[in-house]
């Protein structure tokens, strides 16, 4: 399982950075990155996501 | 550039203008660093202030202001509106504009301001931290500083790099959208807040005029529901709705930490201010004020801190003390009412619009809404009038 991200829509605003518990997320100006060996999957990011744009992969 | 200042500031918006201007006033040598290619953008914001708490904390400049508000009204789920004069007038700003002239401020008191600038990590001997590492151009750079000050908004990540709970629960995220408008009818000098489970749940929607045609319309929810249902969804049907027929000039997306507030903001060489700290109000989400009431406090402490050759947490804790007296406390308490109101049912906000529509309409102040609205609370009435005073 991984959490794939729609560079597209992405509007870089940082909010899945916030509520990430394992701070495994990092954004610049426009680049969002989440690293898969520190993330532990609890999707919190994928829920709080204000546009939709993060999704989970089976 | 030079590899040394007293002062590290990471962030550019108001809260990092602010404290770097401080700084700098305070005799201290700053750098800026700014993620974004330009300070003011993008506007994550709906722009709203008042002018008695802007006036406190800048001189006023007439281009900042998009649009002067005088009025207020709140829309209850069955569409009952409640309109209300506001107690001094309000200001909707030119964020762009705003942002730009504060990093100004800071750059005439003799902070240097670098945009395009990402700190990536910080630079730390025996777990005190150093400096910071950036990347500007394609180049890595690190930086030393007596102190480092993370006003890196709420995707802060300075705090946790020194090891500080600085993660914000998805229940107290406001997770938001906001779209500009422009052909659509409004009352130019009147704030509109919608609410209602099927509209904002856990949060509101507001428009916020900027102009007699053009506005920020926007909502947050709280995290709690916005796994089935996104902000931008929400959004989309509110504005097919009110305003078929505008056109959308811009769309942002955004978060609002509205947590009670942190304890603990300083560490030995390291400050957190404005949202990176969780200081914007976490009822009405509002944190513009907060932001440059902590940067001012920030950079004075940071300065004399400087100054006297002691950057230790126990020095810099000034800082925490001070916002807590002017700020935190109240944002205590706007906390426990705001989980109070977020907990009323579509019908209590129906009820109390209807008590307030029994009141004539010079009678409805802020506190008379909290009043109503909080009539089950006595205690929760109380925290309201200290926090509104």
């Amino acid at each position: 399982m991984s959490i794939s991200i729609d560079h597209e829509r992405c509007d870089f605003c940082g909010t899945c950075v916030a509520v990430c518990p394992v701070d495994a997320i990092e954004l610049s100006e426009s680049f969002l990155r989440i690293d898969e060996d520190t993330c532990s999957l609890c999707y919190a990011c994928v829920e709080i996501c204000p546009l939709g744009i993060l999704e989970v992969q089976e | 550039m030079n590899t040394q200042y007293d002062v590290i500031v990471v962030g550019g918006g108001p809260a990092g203008s602010m404290t770097a201007r401080y700084a700098a006033e305070g005799g201290a040598s700053v750098l800026m660093l700014e993620k974004d290619r330009e300070i003011g953008m993008p506007v994550r914001c709906a722009e709203g202030i008042s002018e008695k708490a802007l006036g406190t904390l800048v001189e006023i400049r007439e281009r900042w202001i998009a649009q002067v508000i005088h009025r207020a009204r709140l829309v209850a789920p069955d569409g009952t509106a409640v309109d209300s004069n506001t107690e001094g007038a309000g200001f909707i700003l030119h964020r762009k504009l705003f942002d730009a002239d504060l990093a100004a401020m800071a750059s005439e008191a003799g902070a240097d301001v670098l945009t395009k600038a990402y700190v990536h990590g910080l630079l730390t001997e025996d777990g005190i931290v150093t400096g910071v590492r950036y990347r500007h151009l394609g180049r890595e750079h690190r930086v030393s500083s007596n102190v480092v000050v993370g006003a890196d908004g709420v995707e802060s990540r300075v705090g946790r790099w020194a090891g500080m709970d600085t993660r914000t629960t998805p229940e107290d995220m406001e997770t938001c959208v906001q779209m500009t408008l422009t052909n659509i009818s409004i009352d130019p000098d009147c704030l509109v807040f919608y609410f209602g489970r099927h509209i904002a749940p856990g949060g509101y929607v507001w428009i916020f005029p900027k102009g007699i045609r053009t506005a920020n319309v926007g909502l947050g929810i709280s995290g709690l529901y916005s796994r089935s249902k996104k902000p931008l969804a929400y959004l989309q049907e509110f504005v097919d709705k009110m305003f078929p027929k505008a056109a959308v000039l811009c769309t942002v997306a955004g978060g609002v930490p509205s947590m009670p507030p942190m304890r603990d903001i300083v560490r030995d060489g390291l400050m957190l201010v404005g949202d990176a700290a969780h200081q914007s109000n976490p009822m009405s989400g509002g944190g513009i004020a907060n932001a440059m009431i902590a940067g001012r406090i920030a950079g004075k402490v940071a300065a004399v801190a400087v100054r006297e050759g002691d950057v230790s947490s126990k020095k810099l804790s000034a800082y925490t003390r001070e916002w807590h007296r002017t700020e935190g406390k109240n944002n205590e308490r706007f906390y426990r009412i705001k989980k109070a109101v977020y907990s009323f049912s579509d019908e209590d906000l129906n009820r109390t619009a209807r008590m307030l529509m029994e009141m004539p309409e010079e009678e409805r102040t802020v506190v008379q809404v909290f009043k109503k609205a909080l009539y089950k609370h006595p205690k929760l009435v109380i925290e309201a009038v200290k926090a509104l005073r």
